[in-house]
C-alpha cells in the first residue's frame, strides 16, 4: 500500500508526523534556547494536528479532547512558562556549544532506522491506518532522550524529556487511537506539575552552583579547596564525606 | 521516422534554449536582488553583455599555463552542455532524456568541477590551489547529499531517468509526500552550495580570504572566462530547473503540439522566476558563513536527504 492509494487527511497524518520527526532533528542541532523552545512549541503544534486528524480518520471525538489538551500545554503553556524562566533567569540569548553536531544528526538517524527495526513485528499486528507512524512516534521519543543525553544545558535536558513525553502520547494516538481519557489528563498533570517544578529547581540551581550547566553539577563543591591531610584521607573510602 | 526527426530537432531546440536562457536567469537574479537591496538595478541582458565583452577581449594566457589550462574551459562548457541536454525543461518524453539518467548528470557535475580544479593547481599560483582544496572539500560534502536526494525521488518513482520522473509526478497528482519535502529542502540547499551562492560563498566578492570558486578561475580571461561564467550560469539554471520540474511539474508539455509547449515554456519561465525571488530572499536575509561552518551547513542537508529516504521507506511504502 503506497501513500498515493490513502485518502489526503490520511496523508496529511504522515506529512505532519515526518514534520514532528524533522523538529525533533531541529531540537537537536539548535543551540541556542529561545528557538529551541519555540521549536518544541512547533512539533507540539504539529502533534496536536495530528491528533485532530486522527480524530477525523478514525471518528474517536474524544481525540480532539487530547488535541486540546496538547495545544493548551505543549504549545501554550510549557513553552510560555519556559520562555518566562529563561528572561527570568537571564539566558535568553545563550547558546551552548554542541560538541560533534554531525555525529549527533548522524546518530539520531541512527535512533530512527532502530525505531522502524523495533516498530516492524507492531506494525504487521496492526490493521490501523496510521500504523506506519508508530516508528515515527518511537524515533521522535528516542530522538528526546539522545537530546537529554547530548546537551549539557538544564533547559535543554528538560525540553528533551518533554520532547519524550510528546513521543509517547503519540504512540498512545497512532497505535491505539489515544489512550484513556483519564490517563491522558493524569499524565498532562504530571506534566504541568513537572515544568513548574523543574523552575523552581531552575532557581535553586542557579543559586547553588551559578549555573545551569549539569557538568558542574559532578563538580564536588569542596574541589577548589586545598587537599586535606593524607592521613585523613586515607581512611575514607571514596563517596564517603567527612 | 517524421515523428523521430521532430523529437530529435525538438530535443536539440530544448538544449539551445536552456543554455541561451541561463544567462537571462542570472540576470533576472542579478536585478531583483539589486531592487531587493535598494541599489540600481542593471536590466536583466547585462550578462549577455558581459559575455559578449569577454568573447571580444584579447587572450591572455600565463606563461606556465599548459594545454590542460587551455582545454577546461571547452570540457567545462561541453560537460554543462551535455547536462543540459538531459535535463527537461518544456516538455518530456524527449528522446534526449534516454542518453543519460540523473546519476549521470551528477557525474557530468563532477567531471566539470575535476577539471576546474586541475585548471587552478596547473598555473600554480596560492589562490588557485587554495581555491580547489576548498571547492573539492565542499563538493565533497555535497555530492552524496545531493545522490541521496535524487535517489529518494528515484525510489518513489521506480526510473533514475528524468523525463520518466518527472512525468510521473506530474501524473500523479497532488500527493503529500514528506520525502519529496525534504528532499526538496537537501537539494535546494546542496544547489546553494555547489552553484556558489551566499551562505556558502558569494560569487561577488574578489577577497581572498572569502573566495571558493573564484580562487580557481582567477587566472582566466577572455573567451575562456567567458565559457567558464556561462557554464556556471547554466549550472544554477539546471539545479533551478531540477527543482522545480521534480517538486513542480505541473504545466510542463507532454504532447509535441504548438499550444503544450507554449504553455510548458510560460509555466517554466514564471517557476523559475518565482525561484529566483525566493534564492534572492534567501540571500539577502542570510551571511556568507564561515569556510568552516560549510561541513555543518551541508551535514544539515546530508541528513535532511537521509531523513526524506527514511520517511520514504518508513511512512510511504510497505503496511
Amino acid at each position: 500500500m503506497g501513500i498515493a492509494t490513502l485518502g489526503l487527511y490520511s496523508q496529511a497524518i504522515i506529512l505532519f508526523a515526518a514534520l514532528a520527526l524533522f523538529t525533533s532533528f531541529i531540537m537537536l542541532a539548535q543551540a541556542r534556547m529561545m528557538p529551541l523552545i519555540f521549536t518544541f512549541a512547533w512539533q507540539g503544534l504539529l502533534l496536536a494536528v495530528v491528533s485532530v486528524l486522527v480524530a477525523i480518520v478514525s471518528d474517536h471525538p474524544h481525540l480532539y479532547i487530547s488535541a486540546a489538551l496538547t495545544f493548551t500545554l505543549k504549545v501554550v503553556l510549557i513553552p510560555w512558562l519556559l520562555y518566562r524562566l529563561s528572561v527570568q533567569l537571564n539566558m535568553q540569548y545563550d547558546a551552548e556549544v554542541i560538541e560533534h553536531p554531525t555525529l549527533l544528526l548522524l546518530g539520531g538517524v541512527a535512533l530512527v532506522i532502530f525505531s522502524y527495526y523495533v516498530a516492524q513485528s507492531i506494525v504487521q499486528l496492526s490493521g490501523l491506518a496510521t500504523r506506519n507512524t508508530i516508528a515515527v512516534s518511537i524515533a521522535i521519543e528516542l530522538l528526546g532522550m539522545l537530546l537529554m543525553c547530548a546537551r549539557k544545558s538544564a533547559v535543554a535536558q528538560v525540553i528533551g524529556f518533554m520532547s519524550m513525553e510528546s513521543g509517547i502520547f503519540f504512540a498512545a494516538v497512532v497505535s491505539t487511537y489515544g489512550m484513556p481519557l483519564i490517563v491522558e489528563l493524569g499524565v498532562a498533570f504530571d506534566i504541568l506539575v513537572a515544568s513548574i517544578l523543574f523552575g523552581v529547581f531552575f532557581f535553586h540551581l542557579r543559586d547553588s552552583f551559578g549555573s545551569l550547566d549539569v557538568v558542574r553539577f559532578n563538580r564536588l563543591s569542596e574541589a577548589n579547596q586545598p587537599m586535606p591531610l593524607r592521613d585523613a584521607a586515607g581512611e575514607l573510602s571514596p563517596g564517603d564525606h567527612p | 521516422m517524421d515523428r523521430e526527426l521532430t523529437a530529435w530537432a525538438l530535443a536539440a531546440a530544448q538544449a539551445l534554449l536552456f543554455i541561451a536562457a541561463a544567462p537571462l536567469l542570472a540576470g533576472w537574479l542579478q536585478r531583483v536582488k539589486c531592487h531587493m537591496q535598494n541599489r540600481a538595478a542593471p536590466t536583466v541582458w547585462q550578462p549577455y553583455r558581459n559575455l559578449a565583452k569577454l568573447l571580444r577581449k584579447r587572450m591572455l594566457l600565463a606563461e606556465n599555463a599548459s594545454w590542460l589550462f587551455r582545454a577546461v574551459p571547452y570540457i567545462v562548457f561541453g560537460a554543462m552542455l551535455l547536462a543540459a541536454a538531459v535535463v527537461p525543461l518544456i516538455a518530456v518524453r524527449l528522446p534526449s532524456a534516454a542518453i543519460a539518467d540523473v546519476i549521470v548528470l551528477v557525474g557530468f557535475f563532477a567531471l566539470a568541477r575535476f577539471f576546474t580544479a586541475l585548471a587552478g593547481l596547473d598555473i600554480g599560483t596560492a589562490f588557485g590551489g587554495m581555491g580547489a582544496s576548498r571547492e573539492m572539500m565542499v563538493a565533497a560534502l555535497a555530492e552524496p547529499a545531493m545522490l541521496m536526494a535524487v535517489f529518494t525521488l528515484s525510489m518513489t518513482a521506480a526510473t533514475t531517468n528524468l523525463s520518466i520522473a518527472t512525468e510521473y509526478v506530474l501524473q500523479s497528482g497532488l500527493v503529500l509526500r514528506p520525502s519529496f519535502l525534504f528532499a526538496l529542502l537537501a537539494l535546494a540547499m546542496v544547489a546553494v552550495a555547489e552553484s556558489s551562492r551566499i551562505p556558502v560563498d558569494n560569487p561577488a566578492t574578489h577577497l581572498e580570504l572569502t573566495m571558493l570558486h573564484e580562487a580557481m578561475i582567477l587566472e582566466y580571461g577572455g573567451r575562456h572566462l567567458a565559457l567558464i561564467e556561462w557554464a556556471s550560469q547554466i549550472k544554477l539554471m539546471i539545479y533551478s530547473v531540477l527543482i522545480v520540474d521534480f517538486f513542480f511539474p505541473w504545466g510542463i508539455a507532454t504532447g509535441f503540439s504548438a499550444r503544450a509547449l507554449a504553455v510548458g515554456a510560460m509555466a517554466v519561465a514564471a517557476k523559475l522566476m518565482l525561484l529566483a525571488v525566493i534564492l534572492v530572499v534567501w540571500e539577502t536575509v542570510l551571511a556568507k558563513m564561515r569556510l568552516f561552518r560549510v561541513p555543518q551547513f551541508l551535514g544539515f542537508a546530508f541528513m535532511l536527504s537521509l531523513l526524506a529516504m527514511l520517511t520514504h521507506v518508513v511512512l510511504e511504502t510497505g503496511g
